[in-house]
C-alpha cells in the first residue's frame, strides 16, 4: 500500500453501502492513478451517484475504506475531504442560487487560499482570491455573466458554473457527477472542451452517461452494474468486453437519464 | 467607488446622530431616540442569523437580556468598590456576556440548522426565563436588579445623568456596532454565511463546516446582542426578568422581519419604526398590539421583503428618472387604500371599546371622531367604508401593476440592460 501510495489518487477498498436492507453498493474495489481521467458508466441504478456520495463523505459507508492520495478519509465529512483536495460537482445543479456567478466562485476560492473563518478580512480587498476567481470564471466562459445572480443562470451556464465552482479550490482530485445531463450537442462538446481544459495536469473521475463524451475524454473506465464493478479498463478494450457488451452497451443505443 | 463615497453613508449616519436631539431635543423624543439606539443593534445582530446565515431564533433576547443583566450587576460592583471604570465601556461586559453565553448554547443549537435550529433557540429562551424566576440571586426576582449609572469613574466631567448624555453614549456605540456588523457580511466567514443560507451543502464542498459558520454567526451575533442589552440596563437603570422572556425574542423577530431581513438597513428600519410604534401608538390605543400584529401579518403575506425591499425596488426606477409616471397611480390606489386602513382602524378600535371599555360607556373617539360605538349606523358606517374601499382598491390596483410594468420596462431600456 505505501508504494502504491505515491502513485494512487483514489483507492476505493471493498466500498459497501445499504440502505435499510438494500444492498446498493456490494463491495467496490477500484484504484484510480494520479492524472488519470477515469470515467464511470453504468446502466439506470447501478449506484453511480450513491458511489460518489460515499467517496466525498455524503453519505457513510456500511463497510470499506476510501483513501485519498494515500491519506484514509473514510468516515470524514465532505468539508475535510475537500480540504484535502478532492472536489466534486452534483448531478442536480447545486450552486449558491441568491449570491452573483463571481461570488459563488470565489466562496470556492476561500478556504483554499487559507482565508478560512476570517472575520479579520474584507474580501473586497483580497487581491489573490479575486485573481483567481476571475481567472476561473475566463476558464468557464462565465465573465460576461459576472455579476447576474447565479438563480438566473441559463441551465447550460448552471452546469458550467457548477463545474467553476468545483475546480475553484484548485483541488487535484475532481469528481464530476454527469456534467453535459439534459446539455444539447453543442452545449456538450464546449463542456467536454472544458472538462479536458480544467481536468489539465488533474486526477479526473467522472461519471457520464453519453457514450461519446466517454470514449472521447476517458483514459479507463469502469462498468458499474448493481453496485459492482464488472470490468475496468481502456476505452477500446470496454468497448470489446463481451460482459459489458451484454451488461451495458447493448441498451445504450436508447438514450438515458438515470438518477440513481 | 471612492474612498469618499464608500464611507458617505457612515459619515452621513454620524452627523445625523449628533444633530438629531438639537432637531428633537424634547425628553420624551430624547428617550425615544435612546431605544432606538439600543433597538437597531439588537435587530442587526438578530439579522445576522435570520438573514444572513438563515437562522430562525425565537430565543435571542437570551443574550440581550442575559448581557443587560451582567452589565447591571457589573455597574453595581463598580459603584459598590468605587472601582476606576468608566460608564461608556460598560456595554462591552454586556457584549463579552452576550458572546460568552452565546459560546455555551450555541454549541448545542448550531449543530443543526432549519426547524431544530429554531426549536433548540425556543427551548434555551424558555430554560433561561424559568432560571430567571428560580435564580433570584442573579435575576432579582419580581422587583429585577436595580442600578445606578452615574456611580462610575467620570472622564471630562461626564457623569452620565441627563438623558442628553446616555442618547450620545448609546448613538456612538449604536454607529461602531452597525459598521463592524456592516463589515462582518463583506468578511470572508460573513459571505460563507450567506454561502451556508444559500446552500448547506454545497459550502460543505467547498471545505467549509456549516455548522462551524454557523456557530460563529452565532456567538459574534450574541456579542452584538449582549451589548444592545448593557445599553438598555444603563438606559433604564434596572433589568427585570422580562427581558429574556419569549416577548422581547418575538418583537426583535418582528421588528427585523417587518424591516426587510434581505438587507443591511432593513433592520435599522424595523427597529425604529416598531420602537415609534411601540411608544408612540400605546398612548393612543390599548389594542396596539394588535395593530403590530396585523402589520407583521400584512408584510409577511405580501411584502416578504419587508419596508427594505418595498423603498429599495424603486431605486432603479429613481435612477432612470421612471418614478413620476407611477405616482399618478400611486395616488389613485392610496384612496382606497386609506378607506380600507380606517375601516380597518375603527372596527378595531369600536369592538376593543365594546370589549374591554364597556365600563367607560358607549362614547367613543378614534380617528378624531366622537361617536356611539353602540349605534347601527357607526356599524353600518364601518363596513361600508371598509367594503367600498376593498372593492375600489381591487379596481385601482391593477392600474397600478400596469404602470409598474411600463415604468420597469422603461428603465431597462433606458439603463440599457
Amino acid at each position: 500500500m505505501s508504494s502504491a501510495a505515491n502513485t494512487l489518487a483514489l483507492e476505493l477498498v471493498d466500498l459497501q453501502k445499504s440502505f435499510g436492507v438494500t444492498p446498493i453498493i456490494r463491495g467496490v474495489t477500484l484504484d484510480v492513478p494520479l492524472y488519470e481521467r477515469h470515467a464511470i458508466i453504468g446502466p439506470n441504478g447501478a449506484g453511480k451517484s450513491t458511489l460518489f456520495h460515499l467517496i466525498s463523505g455524503r453519505f457513510p459507508l456500511t463497510s470499506g475504506r476510501v483513501r485519498l492520495k494515500g491519506e484514509d478519509i473514510t468516515g470524514m465529512p465532505p468539508y475535510l475531504i475537500n480540504r484535502r483536495g478532492l472536489s466534486r460537482s452534483f448531478q442536480v445543479t447545486n450552486i449558491f442560487p441568491r449570491l452573483s456567478v463571481y461570488e459563488n466562485i470565489r466562496c470556492g476560492v476561500l478556504w483554499s487560499l487559507g482565508y478560512r473563518y476570517s472575520f479579520w478580512h474584507l474580501v473586497e480587498r483580497l487581491r489573490d482570491a479575486r485573481e483567481r476567481a476571475e481567472l476561473i470564471l475566463e476558464q468557464i466562459h462565465l465573465a460576461h455573466r459576472r455579476d447576474v445572480q447565479a438563480g438566473l443562470l441559463s441551465y447550460a451556464e448552471q452546469r458550467a458554473l457548477e463545474i467553476g465552482i468545483t475546480i475553484a479550490s484548485g483541488a487535484d482530485v475532481i469528481m464530476l457527477d454527469e456534467p453535459t445531463a439534459g446539455m444539447s450537442r453543442s452545449e456538450t462538446e464546449h463542456a467536454v472542451a472544458l472538462i479536458r481544459r480544467v481536468s489539465e495536469g488533474k486526477t479526473l473521475v467522472v461519471v457520464e452517461h453519453d457514450m461519446s463524451v466517454v470514449f472521447d475524454l476517458a483514459d479507463r473506465i469502469s462498468v458499474l452494474v448493481y453496485g459492482e464493478v464488472i470490468a475496468t479498463d481502456t476505452p477500446e478494450r470496454i468497448r470489446a468486453n463481451p460482459a459489458v457488451q451484454e451488461a451495458y452497451l447493448g441498451t445504450a443505443a436508447a438514450p438515458e437519464h438515470d438518477h440513481a | 467607488m471612492s474612498l469618499i463615497g464608500r464611507y458617505a453613508p457612515w459619515i452621513g449616519a454620524a452627523v445625523a446622530l449628533i444633530a438629531l436631539p438639537h432637531v428633537f431635543s424634547s425628553g420624551a423624543s430624547l428617550t425615544m431616540m435612546s431605544l432606538m439606539g439600543f433597538a437597531i443593534i439588537f435587530a442587526l445582530s438578530y439579522n445576522m442569523l435570520l438573514g444572513q446565515t438563515g437562522m430562525l431564533s425565537f430565543g435571542h433576547a437570551v443574550y440581550y437580556g442575559l448581557g443587560g443583566f451582567i452589565t447591571a450587576h457589573a455597574l453595581n460592583v463598580i459603584g459598590a468598590g468605587k472601582l476606576p471604570v468608566p460608564l461608556p465601556l460598560l456595554p462591552l461586559v454586556g457584549g463579552l456576556a452576550g458572546l460568552s453565553f452565546a459560546i455555551l448554547f450555541g454549541w448545542v443549537s448550531t449543530k443543526r440548522a432549519g426547524t431544530v435550529f429554531a426549536m433548540i433557540s425556543l427551548g434555551v429562551g424558555e430554560l433561561v426565563a424559568a432560571c430567571s424566576l428560580i435564580l433570584r440571586g442573579f435575576f432579582g426576582g419580581e422587583g429585577g436588579i436595580s442600578t445606578n449609572r452615574t456611580a462610575t469613574l467620570q472622564l471630562f466631567g461626564y457623569n452620565f445623568g441627563p438623558q442628553i448624555q446616555v442618547y450620545y453614549l448609546i448613538a456612538a456605540w449604536c454607529l461602531v456596532c452597525a459598521a463592524a456588523m456592516y463589515a462582518f457580511t463583506r468578511t470572508p466567514i460573513g459571505r460563507m454565511c450567506n454561502a451556508v443560507r444559500d446552500n448547506p451543502e454545497r459550502a460543505e464542498y467547498v471545505g467549509y463546516s456549516t455548522q462551524m459558520v454557523r456557530y460563529i454567526a452565532f456567538c459574534v451575533s450574541g456579542l452584538f446582542a449582549g451589548v444592545a442589552g448593557g445599553l438598555a440596563a444603563i438606559h433604564y437603570e434596572i433589568v427585570t426578568a422580562s427581558v429574556v422572556g419569549a416577548a422581547p425574542s418575538g418583537f426583535v423577530l418582528l421588528m427585523t422581519y417587518i424591516g426587510g431581513v434581505a438587507y443591511f438597513i432593513g433592520p435599522i428600519i424595523g427597529a425604529v419604526l416598531m420602537t415609534a410604534l411601540q411608544i408612540s401608538l400605546s398612548d393612543y390605543t390599548g389594542a396596539w398590539q394588535l395593530y403590530v400584529g396585523l402589520m407583521f401579518i400584512v408584510v409577511v403575506m405580501y411584502a416578504p421583503g419587508g419596508l427594505a425591499g418595498l423603498l429599495l425596488m424603486h431605486r432603479p426606477l429613481a435612477r432612470a428618472g421612471t418614478l413620476t409616471r407611477l405616482l399618478p397611480s400611486y395616488g389613485l390606489a392610496a384612496v382606497p387604500a386609506l378607506m380600507v386602513f380606517a375601516g380597518a382602524v375603527l372596527l378595531i378600535e369600536t369592538s376593543y371599546h365594546l370589549l374591554v371599555q364597556a365600563s367607560e360607556g358607549p362614547n367613543i373617539h378614534a380617528l378624531w371622531i366622537s361617536y356611539d360605538a353602540t349605534s347601527p349606523a357607526a356599524w353600518a358606517g364601518i363596513v361600508a367604508l371598509l367594503a367600498i374601499g376593498f372593492v375600489a382598491f381591487r379596481r385601482t390596483w391593477p392600474i397600478v401593476s400596469n404602470e409598474w410594468n411600463e415604468a420597469t420596462l422603461e428603465t431597462r431600456r433606458r439603463l440599457g440592460q
